[in-house]
């Protein structure tokens, strides 16, 4: 087992808070154990409640460089975990066209010849690093299977080259937004940490630090209405970086209350459909602003 | 405690919950690292390790209070107060918003209102007593309203409603856990266990009374996402088409012959069309409900989805989807759209050729025909030519049938007949065989 990164539970809350991140026991917790078992970090959730966020504030939390993935429909191993640089290869080729067959064989699969991708980058860095890989729901089924060897053995293996195994092991996070349900085989071999909407105390505290010219009993109010909205059947229930937005818009608008005109003025900051706003406006009992 | 948890795994998985031995063997691994007498750090280590899937959270929980929950030593609470008196302290609570001392009132609540009083069964507790006694159900009605007039006061009433609501959910859950704890440390986990846990959202039978309908729509909407993914992914795939080889070697001539840059052929981008047809009548009418959820979530997801109802006749019903509201939706439709012209039951043949007969034309190459429906066609022709037509000039042509394997042929199903004409025909009884479905046929 390689030398945890974080001393315990209670270090994993405080450092994540220093790098800007409000976590709760849960997620600390979780955090703590994918740093001790050296597993993977699955991380599930609604759009916008702090994904991505927690892998960067683990990256600045360990001072460790952050790799990232990013993923989308299409991405196979060339985008993923390396390609073969066959440019340079062809020049290789032609300039050396005396060589022997063996020499050249030897050559063009050499080390000098391959690109990394974020993943072998991530494997081959000697220096602790943070892997990021996001979105995995996007990924193809087939391209999903790609990682599994990473995950679970930490290495890669190149048919032309050999293994290559990491010598220090990465701290991993995938984030979906289970758009697809991602096979067992993967879920397998991760630490699960769903992250949904946060109780309003939380929030509050959340937006309080990331808008911190918000008054605190307009705070108070601003998550009350949100989490008044949540328990609506939205198309898209504002996430607390619409929260956050919502609260940047009130501080701008110099608001001393969070009253129903201000209210009617600034949802559609928060909400982003027509429909929705409709029904918000029907349920919290205000009219519509109309432009 | 080890074999607490193995009792653990084992019983999420008689639940239908996933659960390898490497992840039994994770969450015993976990407890090493973390203070087991930590109550809610104990329960998070083992979440991770043992629950991969949102939807199976509810489960876990209901599971880890009957095995390591801590009923709080049963206060004993038969003296204070009347009836009347804890439901105003439960009310003041509940608008407080006060979680520590609700937790403590809904032991004392169960201890006091939960017993059943029977010589049969001493000790025995119910849920259905506490509720009872309590009037929860009707208890949002008690609580005070916020002083004050006009519209500023309309606001803020509603949103104390709201969380007054959140909290008396929170409080009734809490009591129910409550309940089952006090049983399970009666007669042991596994007897509770068994009736504890329902089913899984994506096992619950569609045809069955007891699927909750709200539960269904939460989980509808991801999955035609999923759906919709699925189709147009297929097509994304294989975008780029074969090498171009003339393209390649002119290009070559810029690096001396070396064909740095292969070229590719574009194809043409496949646009995908959904024809949905939906049996709306009322042998399958819980069936259907989920497949114009499904229809409406589609409908969102496409730009050329065309949907179409029937019973004894069709009509075309994808304008009433237009809209965001689903009951709105059904309400119009039920209102407007002519899908009985005769006795009202369903008729397969007539429906088939009338949608062959009005659309027909607009079923090309590019069109996905999605038939939802039983087959069961009342002894009437079935009309299998018109499908066969269908199938031939559609993309793909699936139908998803509400009903058990073993069902089909039997009575006046015909499934097997149209089952010949259509690329596949496949039981869909639960969300997971709907998943399975859009995993492997699509």
């Amino acid at each position: 087992m390689s030398t945890p990164r974080f001393l315990g539970i209670a270090d994993v809350g405080s450092r994540l808070d220093e790098a800007g991140y409000l976590s709760d026991e849960s997620i600390a917790t979780v955090v703590h154990l994918a740093d001790r078992l050296d597993k993977p970090l699955l991380v599930e959730g609604p759009a916008g409640v702090g994904k991505t966020e927690l892998a960067k504030a683990i990256s600045r939390a360990l001072a460790q460089p952050l790799i990232r993935l990013q993923c989308y429909e299409g991405v196979d191993e060339t985008k993923t975990l390396y390609e073969w640089n066959y440019r340079k290869q062809l020049l290789r080729i032609q300039a050396g066209s005396g060589d022997g067959w063996d020499q050249l064989g030897d050559d063009i699969f050499s080390e000098e010849f391959l690109l990394e991708r974020p993943v072998l980058k991530a494997i081959r860095s000697r220096e602790p690093v943070v892997l990021l890989i996001d979105e995995i729901d996007k990924l193809d089924f087939e391209a999903e299977a790609l990682l599994l060897e990473v995950l679970s053995d930490w290495q890669i293996t190149i048919p032309e080259m050999g293994t290559v195994v990491a010598t220090v092991k990465p701290f991993v996070v995938l984030t979906s937004n289970n758009e697809r349900e991602l096979s067992e085989a993967l879920k397998r071999r991760c630490l699960y940490l769903h992250l949904g909407y946060p109780d309003a105390q939380r929030e509050a505290t959340i937006i309080r630090n990331s808008v911190p010219e918000l008054a605190e009993h307009l705070a108070e109010q601003l998550v009350r209405v949100v989490q008044s909205l949540r328990e609506l059947d939205l198309k898209k229930a504002p996430s607390i970086a619409e929260t956050i937005d919502w609260a940047r818009t009130v501080v701008h608008l110099a608001a001393e209350e969070l009253n129903e005109t201000v209210i009617a003025q600034t949802l559609p900051v928060l909400l982003k459909y027509e429909s929705d706003l409709d029904k918000a406006a029907a349920h919290l009992k205000i009219g519509r602003s109309h432009r | 405690m080890l074999q607490r948890v193995l009792d653990l795994g084992h019983a999420l998985r008689t639940a239908g919950v996933p659960v390898a031995i490497s992840e039994t063997m994770d969450a015993v691994a976990a407890l090493e690292h973390i203070p087991i007498t930590e109550r809610a750090t104990f329960k998070s280590a083992l979440a991770a390790s043992l629950i991969k899937s949102a939807s199976h959270r509810p489960t876990f929980d209901t599971l880890f209070e009957l095995y390591f929950g801590s009923s709080g030593a049963a206060a004993d609470d038969h003296a204070t107060g009347t009836r009347e008196e804890f439901i105003e302290e439960l009310v003041e609570a509940l608008q407080a918003g006060d979680r520590a001392g609700l937790a403590e009132l809904s032991r004392r609540a169960v201890t006091r209102f939960g017993r059943l009083d029977s010589a049969r069964s001493k000790d025995w507790f119910s849920h259905y007593e506490v509720v009872r006694a309590l009037e929860l159900n009707t208890l949002a009605a008690r609580m005070d309203q916020p002083a004050g007039e006009g519209p500023a006061s309309s606001l803020a009433a509603r949103l104390a409603q709201d969380e007054f609501e959140r909290q008396l959910r929170w409080f009734r859950q809490e009591t129910l856990t409550e309940t089952r704890r006090r049983v399970a440390q009666q007669r042991g986990p596994e007897a509770v266990a068994s009736y504890a846990v329902g089913p899984l959202p994506e096992d619950l039978n569609f045809l069955s009374a007891t699927a909750d309908m709200a539960e269904l729509r939460k989980a509808v909407r991801p999955l035609a996402r999923k759906l919709a993914t699925r189709i147009s992914m297929k097509r994304k795939r294989s975008a780029r088409g074969q090498l171009d080889i003339r393209k390649t070697v002119r290009h070559s001539l810029s690096s001396g012959g070396v064909p740095l840059d292969p070229h590719f052929r574009n194809r043409a981008p496949h646009r995908p069309e959904v024809f949905i047809l939906c049996d709306i009548s009322s042998s399958v009418a819980r069936f259907s409900r989920f497949a114009l959820m499904l229809t409406h979530a589609l409908s969102a997801q496409f730009s050329k989805v065309r949907s179409f109802a029937f019973i004894d006749t069709l009509d075309e019903v994808t304008r009433y989807f237009a809209t965001e509201d689903f009951a709105a939706a059904i309400k119009e439709m039920n209102a407007e759209a002519k899908v009985v012209g005769g006795d009202g039951h369903s008729d397969y043949g007539a429906s088939l050729g009338s949608f062959l007969a009005g659309y027909g034309a607009d079923v090309g190459p590019k069109t996905t025909l999605l038939i939802l429906g039983d087959a069961r066609t009342n002894y009437r022709a079935d009309n299998a030519l018109a499908l066969k037509e269908l199938a031939q000039r559609s993309h793909r042509c699936y139908w998803l049938n509400p009903e058990a394997q073993h069902d089909w042929d039997t009575g006046d199903s015909v499934a097997s007949r149209y089952a010949a004409h259509v690329d596949a025909m496949v039981e869909v009884r639960n969300l997971r065989q709907l998943e399975s479905f859009i995993a492997d046929k699509l």
